[in-house]
């Protein structure tokens, strides 16, 4: 059985021998002072994997007994997450090594969480579901806290790691309360155990685990911990946590509320749209007096689960398809979003205060403008992609029925457009003040840039990604 | 009532009790002396269950390795947990109204308790028969062939405790002289002794 079964998770499999190859091998010879080389090889190899992941092809097969699950929809989901961290590790680096943050374990702690994300995304079973979670979520606790001298990330690990303890309780919970229903943990066991009556102790069960799901898609009501965390953690770290664990956790609300309660989609979908409305006006909102850059990133990112979610409480092919265009869309966004924050500094110290880019525009014209057209399209002003994003989950949701979730979306997303353009502002019509280095490495710049361009280009096709995206949300639906 | 009936309602009330101990007692030592009675209690449950090997895994690693150790951290930790509880209480009745909400939610939960059909049937095909293969023979099977992915990504969520461990607490002191027992044995005595001839009332 196993033989057959190693091919499915090679991926995995060769990105955890790496982890631990590369662990030894530095920790023996390089340790930190070949940090730098280490982060390359590890971005290096994530995009190998990512191409391994692309041109797998054929329908998709199941692993162990269907605990995991290989298909289109979960390759989608693997190459966004392997990019999205390589892309993290790469424009990271430099402020990574000047900052404190030059430890060799960093890239092996994202390696490994990313192995957490990829089995997150395939998951057949709550068991496995549980496992690739608790890999992802204590990687990202370390990360955040890895700055030991820093008071702020410090507590943002234990903040970080506290309240994510108590949301795997709460999914642990529900997944207790379901297999005593059902009597099986995997979700295709779970789905042939549910008929027409759903009795109240499963749904209980099943709002457990869409909660503790929540909790690390960072949707409100379950959003406290991310501000904070956002803004104590290493800014590296920030922009990882921003990106990845995104698209892995809101792909494993897919596949669960998919897989296992296909059945019953009237009684998840409501909870979704609950959380999708709460979220989009909270991150909107309390966006709004937020003067820390990196705070406003986390509302930021809040508010964009709750549109990603709109796509999901559809409930249709359609808005799962959404959803996947959304979140590559997002973590596009934010990669050349985070490339700028890294490089604000004054003096070569690090600032996040948003008003330290009073009249950015003079200092550098052209990033500005890239950061114009980032901010732009993070607010969805329609030339952008980010447009396109919000254009299609709406669209989604009226197809599925829910005009209400849509038209909130729609009103959502003008109350959040406020704090974007006035980042803008800031940069061309703020008051004089003591201005940013306009400093910036290569690769940062490259990113910066290149992603501002995608964001003006993508309106052409959407670089092809609808197809793919199509095709996942089938596999998942089919 | 049989005396297994008995037995399962003295354990599990034991259990419960002592497990609410763990958390309102006042000093943390006898926190920890009530987990290893909670310990000891569960263990009499999975007995009960047949799960023999379980249980004494329970005793043996969690009584007497686990409890033990965390009996040596909390002595040697110097936090005042007085504080801390004086902290908690301040919160205390809205801790008792989340909890009483929980716990009627949790009531209508199971008062109302159905099982999918056949769920039964699920739950007992997954392990061999109790009665042809022995407790540790069945545990092996499920651990090491069917769960053996679950049982490696396991290994690797230690493997990410052990480097969060070493990351955030290692610190390499510079300026500690170490002993280098080769260095020390090819000094060479000629290099190690200078004479110095020094004058009367001059000094060095």
């Amino acid at each position: 059985m196993t033989g057959v079964d190693l091919p499915i998770l090679l991926p995995e499999i060769l990105l955890a021998l790496y982890a631990m190859a590369a662990l030894l091998v530095w920790v023996y010879g390089g340790k930190d002072k070949w940090a730098g080389a280490l982060t390359w090889t590890t971005a290096a190899v994530l995009v190998a994997m990512a191409l391994i992941v692309a041109t797998k092809n054929g329908v998709g097969s199941i692993a162990f007994g269907g605990m995991f699950v290989d298909d289109a929809f979960s390759r989608f989901a693997k190459v966004t997450i392997l990019l999205s961290a390589s892309g993290v590790l790469v424009m990271g680096r430099v402020h990574a090594a000047q900052r404190g943050l030059g430890q060799f374990e960093y890239p092996i702690l994202a390696t490994l969480a990313v192995i957490g994300m990829m089995v997150m995304v395939s998951s057949g079973d709550l068991m496995t579901l549980y496992m690739g979670l608790e890999l992802q979520s204590l990687a990202l606790y370390v990360m955040a806290a890895m700055r030991r001298d820093s008071v702020k990330s410090t507590e943002a690990g234990l903040k970080y790691f506290v309240l994510g303890a108590l949301s795997s309780g709460m999914l642990l919970y529900g997944a207790s309360l379901v297999y005593g229903y059902a009597g099986t943990t995997l979700y295709s066991g779970i789905l042939s155990s549910l008929g027409t009556e759903v009795p109240v102790g499963l749904l209980i069960g099943m709002v457990f685990i869409l909660a503790g799901l929540g909790f690390k898609v960072s949707a409100a009501p379950f959003h406290m911990w991310t501000p904070d965390v956002y803004e104590g953690a290493p800014t590296p770290v920030t922009a990882f946590l921003a990106t990845a664990p995104k698209v892995a956790a809101m792909a494993l609300i897919a596949r669960v509320a998919q897989d296992a309660f296909g059945a019953i989609p009237g009684d998840w979908t409501q909870v979704l749209a609950a959380f999708a409305v709460v979220s989009m006006f909270w991150g909107a909102v309390a966006a709004i007096g937020q003067t820390d850059i990196k705070r406003l990133m986390a509302y930021s990112s809040i508010a964009h689960m709750g549109f990603a979610l709109v796509g999901l409480a559809a409930g249709t092919v359609g808005g799962v398809q959404a959803m996947l265009i959304y979140m590559a869309i997002y973590v596009t966004m934010n990669l050349g979003t985070f490339a700028f924050i890294l490089s604000m500094e004054r003096g070569g110290v690090p600032v996040t205060e948003i008003s330290s880019l009073n009249m950015y525009s003079k200092t550098a014209p052209l990033k500005a403008l890239a950061l114009l057209v980032l901010l732009f399209s993070l607010a969805g002003v329609p030339p952008m992609l980010g447009f396109f994003g919000k254009f299609y989950v709406l669209k989604a949701a009226v197809d599925g029925g829910m005009v209400w979730l849509a038209l909130a979306g729609a009103v959502a997303s003008v109350i959040g457009a406020f704090y974007y353009l006035r980042v803008v502002f800031y940069m061309y019509f703020g008051a004089e003040g003591p201005k940013l280095d306009s400093r910036m490495s290569t690769v940062q710049w490259a990113v910066l840039m290149g992603f501002a361009a995608i964001m003006l280009l993508g309106v052409i096709n959407l670089f092809g990604i609808e197809a793919p995206a199509l095709a996942a949300a089938e596999a998942l639906l089919g | 009532m049989t005396v297994a009936d008995y037995a399962f309602y003295a354990f599990a009330s034991v259990t419960i009790a002592a497990g609410l101990l763990v958390t309102v007692a006042k000093n943390p030592v006898h926190s920890v002396l009530w987990l290893i009675l909670t310990f000891l209690s569960s263990a009499g449950l999975f007995v009960m269950l047949g799960a023999e090997f379980v249980a004494m895994l329970l005793i043996i690693v969690y009584v007497g390795a686990v409890a033990v150790l965390f009996l040596f951290v909390v002595m040697m930790l110097d936090i005042d947990f007085a504080e801390l509880k004086g902290e908690m209480s301040r919160y205390m009745p809205l801790a008792l109204l989340v909890g009483l909400v929980i716990l009627m939610q949790l009531v209508l939960g199971v008062g109302a308790w159905v099982q999918a059909d056949g769920a039964m049937g699920l739950r007992a095909s997954v392990t061999p028969d109790a009665a042809q293969v022995e407790n540790t023979r069945a545990l092996g099977l499920l651990i090491y062939d069917k769960y053996i992915l679950l049982f490696q990504l396991a290994g690797l969520i230690l493997l990410v405790a052990m480097i969060g461990a070493i990351v955030l607490t290692l610190r390499h002191r510079t300026g500690v002289k170490r002993q280098n027992v080769l260095h020390q044995m090819w000094r060479d005595p000629a290099k190690a002794m200078e004479l110095m001839d020094v004058k009367p009332g001059q000094g060095l």
